[in-house]
């Protein structure tokens, strides 16, 4: 039974004042409208990092959503040990982010629509991909095959979770494996691309959108830029593994502002189908 | 770069290969990484030499050019009739250069998914040899889409209605090494290692340096032994001698046997029945566990404060809120608090990108 005690906590959990710094323009942002900004600078239009909660509250219509498999917790199949053991690492992400792993999933309604919908969260691990992450990015695309509905991923993550080693790895194939057999069944995909999306999860799930979006400036790439830039000595070209590179290389169909992903996702839900559901995408052209 | 890998092959060529196995774990498994690397081991065109009665290599990708780093083409061994695709590294410096030392571009897996897909037009079965340290990290390859040519090859090996025969010879250096490793059979050498990160990487990035690349290779459990009690590999085949590189015919030999034993027995199944099975190999793997929705999630989103220093102090030990979930999770009991409480005022982030 734990005790009450008649004070509160010294620290709040985040943010820990009212000001925030833009790190890209540095301009002092007032934490209540960052907030109400979908935590996007108003000055120059950092996105910043949030978490899963915050993205599909964001996208969702309110109260619809209906979290699956949220008892899922990795187990330490390698008993990995750095600097200290995995579970631990575990224990410290679960207790800072309130959430047993990177991943959440679940149905909700987006614009009236219902959906799969899975979100990662940059602050569970990196939100690394381990066994929970790569089953509940599987369970979510085989939830959109059973009900006949659009799957939505949002990711922002590091890439393979290296604490579950080749168990990680074989996420990949599990992921994919299950996005091959909602193809097969003409189910739309859609894949929204974070800051960051990187490593294993970017080569596998995250690329494979029938629709990539992505928001702007968000890192987006394989290797990291340590190896590209440390191990091969090349110059890297401006705007490296950017949103925009990615869309000027033709791996990304569309940079869509956190503002305008909400009913961009509307319209692409109604347009994509499944068949027989088109009657609310009308009055909406979108260009560029 | 060239000249890093120069340095660690002159290394490695000094390297004893015939030592007895030594007794330190850590030694042991730092022993077959460097066997797995060994510039003289037999790599995928001259095991195909030896493995086949026939062969015919096949180029490019249709879409931009033709990586040296992934070679495939049409083989026969005995009646049989198969796809090869594999990594290619090189035999001497020049060649490595011309090989990009094994790692694979966009170009040679979408090559590798031309193959497949010719494979399986033609009725093919595909056999796969995966040795390389990953794919190319460099900013060609980010520019060509690698993330997307690999998430794709393995979507193709997923569908694919002929059966997959996966072998590791050597390297199995993350997601360019599966990117054409997702067979019905996974089998690998003796002295061949599989893992999602280099252990250079790994110890670059957890240890933060690269010496104590023995450590993360124990660490990730990388030997082809302790693979295959993970069950990502299936089996095991024992090398001749000190390792392949001493008898490349009998290394091929030996793999022959092992192909020709699996092609007959995958045969026995239905395209269905393949493509079923193959989903149902990949779709098991993982380790966790379900505490359903009822078990209430602790601690959410606050830092500890006073309050939260005070109550754990006076807990009696052992009902830590970490403890709870450390035995959850990991059926570790009998730590204390401590160790939570470490981790918890650690809240080291990772690094934003890891590679795979």
């Amino acid at each position: 039974m734990p005790l009450t005690l008649p004070f509160r906590p010294r620290r709040e959990a985040y943010p820990p004042d009212m000001w925030t710094k833009c790190p890209n323009c540095s301009e002092m942002l007032f934490n209540k409208h960052l907030e109400k900004n979908l935590r996007v600078c108003g000055t120059c239009g950092h996105h910043f990092r949030i978490s899963a909660k915050a993205r599909l509250d964001q996208l969702l219509d309110p109260g619809s959503f209906r979290e699956r498999d949220e008892g899922l917790v990795s187990r330490d199949p390698l008993g990995f040990v750095d600097s200290k053991p995995y579970p631990d690492r575990i224990v410290a992400a679960q207790l800072a982010t309130g959430r047993r792993d990177a991943a959440t999933w679940g149905f909700g309604a987006l614009g009236g629509r219902r959906v799969a919908i899975c979100a990662l969260d940059f602050g569970f691990m990196g939100g690394s991909m381990g066994s929970v992450v790569g089953e509940k990015v599987t369970r979510a695309a085989e939830g959109a095959f059973a009900e006949r509905v659009p799957l939505i991923v949002v990711s922002a993550s590091g890439g393979a979770r290296m604490q579950e080693g080749t168990l990680a790895l074989m996420q990949l194939v599990k992921t994919i494996g299950a996005l091959e057999r909602l193809r097969a069944a003409s189910l739309p995909y859609i894949s929204v691309l974070a800051d960051p999306t990187t490593g294993g999860v970017f080569a596998s799930f995250a690329a494979l959108g029938d629709v990539n979006l992505a928001e702007p400036n968000a890192l987006i790439g394989f290797a990291g830029a340590r190896v590209s830039a440390g191990t091969i000595a090349e110059e890297l070209p401006p705007g490296f593994q950017r949103s925009e590179f990615l869309f000027s290389h033709g791996f990304v169909d569309r940079i869509v502002t956190r503002a305008d992903l909400r009913d961009e996702l509307a319209l692409l839900l109604a347009l994509l189908g499944p068949a027989g559901t088109v009657e609310s995408a009308s009055g909406s052209v979108r260009r560029g | 770069m060239v000249d890093r890998l120069l340095g660690r092959v002159r290394e490695r060529e000094v390297v004893p290969a015939a030592a007895p196995p030594p007794a330190d774990p850590r030694d042991a498994v730092w022993t077959r990484v460097q066997l797995a690397r060994n510039p003289r081991r037999p790599h995928t065109l001259e095991l195909v030499g030896h493995i086949t009665d026939a062969f015919v290599e096949l180029h490019g990708d249709r879409l931009f050019g033709d990586d040296g780093a992934i070679v495939g083409g049409v083989a026969r061994i005995e009646d049989r009739r198969v796809m090869v695709v594999g990594h290619q590294k090189g035999a001497d410096t020049d060649e490595n250069i011309r090989r990009n030392f094994g790692m694979g571009k966009p170009e040679g897996f979408r090559k590798a998914i031309r193959l497949f897909e010719l494979a399986e037009r033609l009725g093919l079965p595909v056999v796969t040899f995966v040795d390389t340290p990953g794919a190319y990290p460099g900013a060609e390859a980010e520019e060509r889409g690698v993330a997307d040519s690999i998430a794709r090859s393995i979507g193709v090996m997923c569908r694919l209605r002929v059966p997959i025969i996966t072998l590791i010879t050597g390297e199995g250096g993350s997601g360019g090494a599966l990117a054409i490793a997702a067979g019905d059979v996974v089998v690998a050498l003796e002295n061949a290692v599989y893992a999602v990160i280099s252990p250079e990487g790994c110890a670059s990035i957890l240890w933060r340096t690269s010496e104590k690349a023995p450590d993360a290779a124990l660490a990730m459990r990388m030997s082809a032994q302790d693979q295959a009690k993970l069950g990502v590999i299936d089996r095991v085949v024992a090398e001749p001698g000190e390792g392949a590189h001493v008898d490349a015919a009998e290394t091929g030999r030996r793999l022959r046997a092992v192909i020709l034993e699996e092609l007959d027995r995958l045969a026995a199944l239905s395209p269905d029945e393949l493509v079923a099975r193959r989903g149902g190999r990949y779709r098991v793997f993982g380790a966790f566990d379900d505490l359903g929705a009822t078990e209430p999630m602790p601690g959410a989103g606050e830092r500890p404060g006073l309050a939260d220093r005070l109550r754990r102090a006076l807990e009696p030990v052992g009902k830590s809120v970490g403890d709870a979930i450390g035995d959850a999770i990991g059926g570790r009991g009998g730590r204390d608090g401590r160790d939570a409480r470490d981790g918890r005022e650690g809240r080291d982030e990772p690094p934003a990108r890891e590679e795979v």
